[in-house]
């Protein structure tokens, strides 16, 4: 082979290299990745049931029950008329108060249009609100920062 | 008093940094020796001013001397000792503080060591470091001024975020800053190389230690971070894809990638545009990530101190470095004469294709990052990306990687033979699809993926010391000669060995754990047990407890294997007093590389309580591969070749070398 060639030859397996990658990012974007949606939203515009989505908002107060197990269920809501009820079975985090801001991550049953997380999140800080509620939460007046939740944004 | 001593330190260290920032470069412009001399007392006065300031602050901390802000805000007069000190890094001024502490020394180091550089290089390097200095001691004494006092003085702390209440919080920042703020040694290099428009293999050997140094401490900082989140978040995962592992972890695949190709232009001359370039990347990727972690731009599981009205200072320090030095990138490196070309099949072309590997991997891991950041400010809409998109790109491009890294050391320079190295080679697949299988038969009775996951681990491991195997030449010339030869080789050559079996070590870890670990949600009462993994874990009972500054519930467990008790953990519940913040202590037992772990959950009517167990079967080869790594990464900085500091190339470099100080 001559130098071009060569240079040629590593410049092209280079390229597919990269060209694998790409492509490889954009099928994984497009199968993987959670959207974030407040219980409101999902009013507006419902999702289909088993799509993957993370559902912030802050835990309804009074709405939390304890199962069978580690079975508990409770209610997110963001003030509006519409909260929405999260099955999740595992061990909370430590700040998972009611009242408190909460991101869980999971999928609407088909059957039980109920929705069940695979994963709770709640920062350990108790000053903390997960970023995506907060952001909303202030744009409905409803949290400030620096401050708990106002008491009427939880029914 | 002495807190505004600790103050007008680092304000004097401003402007020892903006002499040293300016006066060098020029006098390397002028070949003006004294002006060029600036840079080394002056490095060693900013480190010595810098250092007094962190002393201060840590004092401040000891002696829980509330009247300071930063204090009061992260401390308790209850806190231990240990944690007074490390509380000092616990917070977002302290630990930019550390991250200046540890610049600084870093210059102070190339002072010490780098006597033996050619003096307009060592005077552009000491310079661009302090053009970095400068940047970081603005942004402490603008926008996070730790010496900011409070009048009337509080009488009591806030106390320190109980997370962090660890040893982990002790060693795990100071060896990460060692590992991204010794990459701007690399990148002061690369920027200094393209100041004078000249780059040779001197300079790559020159460069080669601090990448060394920097990637080897970056290597245990990132593992034990990992292992510290395993044991404090409770959830007994070790790693998230987390914005800000994330954060950490793309300099040190580019580090990874610029040690390689510092390797290629030191040996052949050749990639030295590409390793100035991947020099400079390395560097910005760490600001980078001390930008995403400081800033609170981003959502994270971990604890840490943040402030997004801060973000804008450091977005515009990310700016200028990397827009500077990439604009002066483009300006000088056409001017940089091009190495060599060189047949695919070679150790230049193992080495190549092992950057580029390396490159993309890190590029996916960095838009899998930024998207979400990108999107919502484009469109507003919130995503998430998590550990699925991951192991989907990157995990899917490390693979042929983990193929090629044992084939590397076998090929020679300039023309390797495939042929032959895969002759060597197959007997080491084999051995290890043997050996996965065996594993993979004891552990279970395994799933195809996990065999060729572990044949992968194993395979590296084998593959590194199959190296050393046929360097030293063992089947030819018999054990003694052979072991004669093995000492003889160069200490570099062991430490490829070492980092490529902990790499091995690490996968091994990871494929275990991921196919083999078993995970249990149940409700125990007192006596109650359960099986995990071959062991049979007893809870005891459930007792309240004291500690310094938190109280706790300790729930005491038993573990049995075969009827008999073997081992015994706590696993406790905690609440710190003085935030009324609780967390959760894992109950963590060691069977030779497994684990178990155990977490508790929430008591439950009746006496009895919700427990998480674990079985994590060689868990501990995660982090035992990279600590494996770090040694060899350890090791080769002790070769000689290094040790003795960059060789000058005039002629009897030899005999000069030997000496423990090369004369000028």
């Amino acid at each position: 082979m001559t130098r071009k060639q060569k240079r040629l030859a590593v410049i092209a397996g280079g390229m597919s290299f990269i060209l694998v990658a790409v492509l490889l990012v954009m099928f994984a974007f497009s199968q993987s990745v959670a959207y974030f949606y407040m219980p409101s939203d999902l009013a507006k515009s419902p999702v289909r049931p088993e799509t993957r989505i993370r559902l912030g908002g802050l835990v309804g107060e009074g709405s939390v029950v304890r199962g069978e197990g580690s079975t508990v269920e409770f209610a997110v809501t963001d003030g509006g008329d519409h909260p929405v009820t999260v099955k999740y079975t595992g061990i909370l985090p430590d700040l998972f108060r009611e009242g408190q801001g909460v991101v869980t991550e999971g999928k609407f049953d088909a059957n039980s249009q109920e929705f069940i997380a695979d994963s709770v999140l709640a920062k350990h800080d108790e000053k903390y609100m997960p970023r995506d509620v907060a952001d909303k939460l202030k744009s409905q007046g409803l949290w400030q920062e620096g401050q708990g939740p106002q008491a009427k944004a939880t029914q | 008093m002495i807190i505004e001593l600790g103050h007008y330190a680092l304000v004097l260290a401003l402007a020892t940094a903006m002499v040293v920032s300016v006066v060098p470069v020029l006098g390397a412009r002028r070949r003006d020796v004294a002006m060029m001399d600036v840079a080394q007392v002056g490095t060693i006065a900013l480190f010595s001013l810098v250092s007094f300031s962190f002393g201060v602050l840590t004092y401040a901390h000891v002696a829980s001397d509330f009247s300071v802000r930063n204090v009061w805000e992260n401390s308790h007069s209850l806190v231990p000792l240990i944690y007074r000190i490390s509380g000092v890094w616990g917070n977002h001024e302290g630990s930019m503080m550390l991250w200046l502490l540890i610049l600084t020394l870093f210059s102070a180091v190339v002072t010490v060591f780098g006597r033996n550089l050619p003096s307009t290089l060592r005077a552009n390097v000491l310079s661009v470091q302090a053009w970095v200095s400068v940047a970081f001691i603005l942004f402490v004494l603008l926008t996070s001024n730790p010496f900011v006092r409070s009048d009337p003085a509080p009488a009591e702390g806030r106390d320190l975020n109980p997370v962090l209440q660890d040893i982990g919080l002790a060693i795990h920042p100071p060896l990460l800053y060692l590992g991204y703020v010794g990459f701007s040694v690399c990148f002061s290099f690369a920027i200094a190389a393209l100041l004078e428009g000249r780059i040779d293999a001197a300079w790559a050997r020159w460069v080669r230690p601090w990448t060394l140094a920097a990637w080897t401490f970056l290597t245990l900082g990132i593992a034990m971070g990992s292992y510290w989140a395993y044991y404090e978040l409770g959830w007994g995962g070790y790693w998230f894809w987390d914005p800000v592992e994330n954060a950490s972890f793309m300099p040190w695949l580019a580090g990874t990638a610029l040690l390689h190709s510092a390797l290629v232009m030191e040996k052949r001359e050749a990639l030295k545009i590409w390793t100035v370039l991947l020099a400079i990347l390395t560097f910005s990727l760490s600001l980078m990530g001390t930008f995403l972690v400081r800033s609170g731009v981003l959502t994270s599981v971990h604890a840490f101190a943040s402030d997004p009205s801060r973000g804008v200072f450091i977005l515009c320090i990310l700016l200028v470095f990397i827009g500077g030095a990439l604009s002066l990138f483009a300006f000088r490196a056409p001017a940089l004469s091009a190495g060599g070309l060189f047949a695919p099949i070679s150790r230049e072309g193992a080495l190549v294709l092992n950057n580029l590997i390396l490159t993309v991997a890190c590029g996916t891991v960095l838009v899998g990052t930024l998207y979400p950041l990108l999107l919502e400010t484009l469109t507003g809409e919130k995503i998430s990306v998590g550990a699925p998109f991951f192991n989907m790109t990157f995990g899917l491009l490390m693979v042929p990687l983990l193929a090629i890294v044992p084939f590397g050391p076998f090929l020679a320079w300039k023309r390797g033979d495939l042929l032959g190295a895969m002759q060597r080679l197959y007997v080491v697949a084999i051995a290890s699809f043997v050996a996965a299988l065996a594993l993979s038969y004891i552990e279970h009775g395994g799933p195809v993926l996990s065999v060729l996951g572990l044949a992968a681990g194993l395979y590296l491991i084998l593959g590194a010391f199959a190296d050393l195997w046929y360097r030293a030449n063992f089947t030819k010339v018999g054990l003694r000669t052979g072991w004669s030869r093995l000492k003889g080789l160069p200490r570099s050559t062991f430490g490829t060995a070492l980092a490529h079996a902990g790499l091995g070590i690490s996968v091994l870890g990871v494929v275990a754990v991921s196919t083999f670990s078993i995970e249990r949600i149940v409700e125990m009462k007192a006596g109650q047990s359960e099986d995990v993994g071959g062991y049979t874990l007893r809870f005891e009972n459930l007792q309240p407890a004291k500690g310094p500054n938190y109280t706790e519930h300790r729930a005491h467990f038993m573990v049995g294997k075969a009827g008999e008790d073997v081992s015994e953990l706590w696993s406790a519940k905690r609440i710190y007093a003085a935030r009324q913040m609780p967390t959760t202590e894992a109950g963590i037992t060691t069977f030779g590389l497994s684990q178990l772990y155990v977490s508790l959950g929430d008591q439950i009517e009746g006496g009895g309580i919700v427990v998480r167990v674990w079985w994590k079967p060689l868990i501990l080869c995660i982090w035992g591969g990279a600590i494996v790594m770090a040694i060899g990464g350890f090791v080769s900085l002790s070769d000689r070749r290094l040790r003795v500091g960059a060789p000058n190339r005039r002629a009897g470099a030899k005999l000069a070398a030997s000496l423990p100080e090369p004369a000028e």
